[in-house]
Formats: structure tokens, C-alpha cells, sequence
């Protein structure tokens, strides 16, 4: 079977009847009808809904940090966190160290 | 004085939602005869109009009015059948071993006599849709687009939104689609 001439045979065909450009009686009256009913989106107003919807836990988070570090008991053995950071960075050389 | 697509628009944008059915009634059998370009059934086609012209108007506000109204509403429309082809990939898994009686007579005939089998026959349209469903949407979308509606790689680039490069990449890969479902057809029927 030639299939080059076969598609050209079927891709001649497909061109040869273009589709139907029929419409449905009154289409347009339900596009209008449906466009009434949706609600129009509007990216600014969903962005602002979503950052006040944000804003209650985030403030709540806060008073919770605030509160925790106020009322935390002050028994921690560090001495700055300048050392505590160093002591962390340098954990795993200091325990490869040890295991030589 | 008769009004523009611009003046229509401008209307719509001020609130006045009955002048978008103006533009509707004028460009909708239009978005019609391409949905059906890429479904088959009634309740298809006419959720893909309907999509289009919802977005349409969700996005008139974007239309800058460099390019007539025609252009952009058919890029959207483009777009929407792209994205209706790619959410309804389950249909693709037809067997050409099903081929109708009328499909199986054209077949033979072209195998018998090429210049025999007529290109404006009916089983020769139905041979083609078969193969066209098989094709990944891609695929189906450039081919449609370059070899059915004879357009120009530029043009396929405006209205898919892919670059040129894609684009013929695209169309290298959609043709050999096309060969490997035309094998298939060959495959099964003579083998």
C-alpha cells in the first residue's frame, strides 16, 4: 500500500468538507443568560480575599512566638547564639573527629 | 452609522453586557465550524462555544485592539479546543482492525486502483477522523492546522501561542504520528 498517496488522499479529503459552522437555535441567548449568572472574576479581588483570609492565622502565630519566647524559662546553658550556630555548624566535623 | 467591533467592545467593558451579543451573533458561527474541527458530538462542541465565549468576556479587558477582535477571539478558540483535545485523551484507543464496511471498500479500492478511491467520499472522511482521533492532541492540533487548514507555521505560532521552533518541531513529530497510524491501518487490514 502507497501510503504517502494515501494520506495525501485523506488529508485531500478532510480538506475537501470543511465542518459545519450550524448554530444551535438561540445559543447566543444562553451565553448571555450564563454570563449574568457567573460572577465576573476579578484576580485582584480573589488576591485580596486570600490575604485576609492569611492574616488571622499569621497574627495569631505571632502573639504565640511572642508569648513563648516572654514566658520562656531562661534555664538555657548557651551562651550567645553566635555560639550555639558555630556549635551546630561544626557538629558533624567535630564528631568525624572523634570516630577517627 | 454602523458600529465597530471596537465600539461594541468598549460598550461591553462600560458595563453593557446585551452589546456582547452582538459580537456574539456575528463571530459565533465561526467558533462553531472550528470547534467541530476537533469534536464529534453536539454536547462537545457546544461546551467548547460556550467556554470560549465565557473566557471572551472574562478576558475582553485584555484585548488591546492592536489586532481585529476576529484574531484574538480565534487564538482563544484555538487554545480552548487545544485544551478540550488534552482532557479527553481516553477517546484515542480506537482500533482501525473496527474499520466500517464503507472505510474497508474505500481501502480496498485505493489498494486496487490509487486514482479509484475518490477523495470526496464519505468513508474517506471517516478514515481520516478515525486517524486524527488517534493522534496526540498536539499532533492533532498542527495537523489540522498546517496540512487540513493550509496555514503557515507563523500563523500556527499566533494562534497556539508556541514558538515557531516548537511549532515545527511539533508538525515533524505530528507527521510522524501520521505515518505510524497509516502503517497501523496498512498493518492490520493486509497483515
Amino acid at each position: 500500500m502507497n501510503l504517502v498517496e494515501l494520506e495525501r488522499k485523506l488529508i485531500a479529503a478532510a480538506r475537501a468538507t470543511p465542518p459545519n459552522d450550524r448554530v444551535p437555535y438561540a445559543f447566543e441567548k444562553r451565553i448571555i443568560a450564563l454570563l449574568a449568572v457567573r460572577p465576573e472574576l476579578d484576580g485582584w479581588a480573589q488576591w485580596g480575599k486570600a490575604l485576609w483570609r492569611a492574616s488571622a492565622p499569621c497574627v495569631a502565630i505571632m502573639l504565640l512566638l511572642g508569648a513563648w519566647s516572654y514566658f520562656a524559662p531562661a534555664g538555657s546553658t548557651s551562651t550567645s547564639l553566635s555560639q550555639d550556630f558555630e556549635n551546630t555548624l561544626l557538629a558533624a566535623v567535630d564528631q568525624n573527629g572523634e570516630s577517627w | 452609522m454602523e458600529q465597530t467591533d471596537a465600539d461594541h467592545i468598549a460598550a461591553v467593558l462600560k458595563g453593557d453586557t446585551a452589546r456582547f451579543e452582538v459580537l456574539i451573533q456575528k463571530y459565533l458561527p465561526r467558533v462553531f465550524a472550528t470547534a467541530r474541527r476537533y469534536a464529534r458530538r453536539d454536547d462537545e462542541v457546544e461546551d467548547i462555544v460556550q467556554e470560549v465565549w465565557l473566557k471572551a468576556f472574562q478576558k475582553l479587558g485584555s484585548f488591546r485592539g492592536e489586532a481585529p477582535f476576529e484574531h484574538w477571539l480565534m487564538r482563544l478558540t484555538v487554545r480552548t479546543c487545544y485544551d478540550f483535545l488534552r482532557s479527553h485523551r481516553r477517546n484515542r484507543e480506537t482500533t482501525f482492525s473496527q474499520l466500517t464496511e464503507p472505510e474497508n471498500d474505500w481501502l480496498d479500492r485505493f489498494v486496487a486502483q490509487p486514482e479509484a478511491a475518490s477523495e470526496n467520499a464519505d468513508a474517506a472522511r471517516q478514515l481520516i477522523e478515525r486517524l486524527l482521533a488517534e493522534l496526540s492532541p498536539a499532533a492533532r492540533l498542527v495537523i489540522t492546522l498546517l496540512e487540513i487548514e493550509d496555514r503557515s507555521v507563523k500563523e500556527i505560532a499566533e494562534l497556539t501561542g508556541w514558538s515557531v521552533t516548537l511549532v515545527k518541531v511539533r508538525a515533524f513529530r505530528a507527521r510522524a504520528e501520521m505515518r505510524k497510524g497509516l502503517a497501523k491501518i496498512a498493518k492490520d487490514k493486509y497483515l
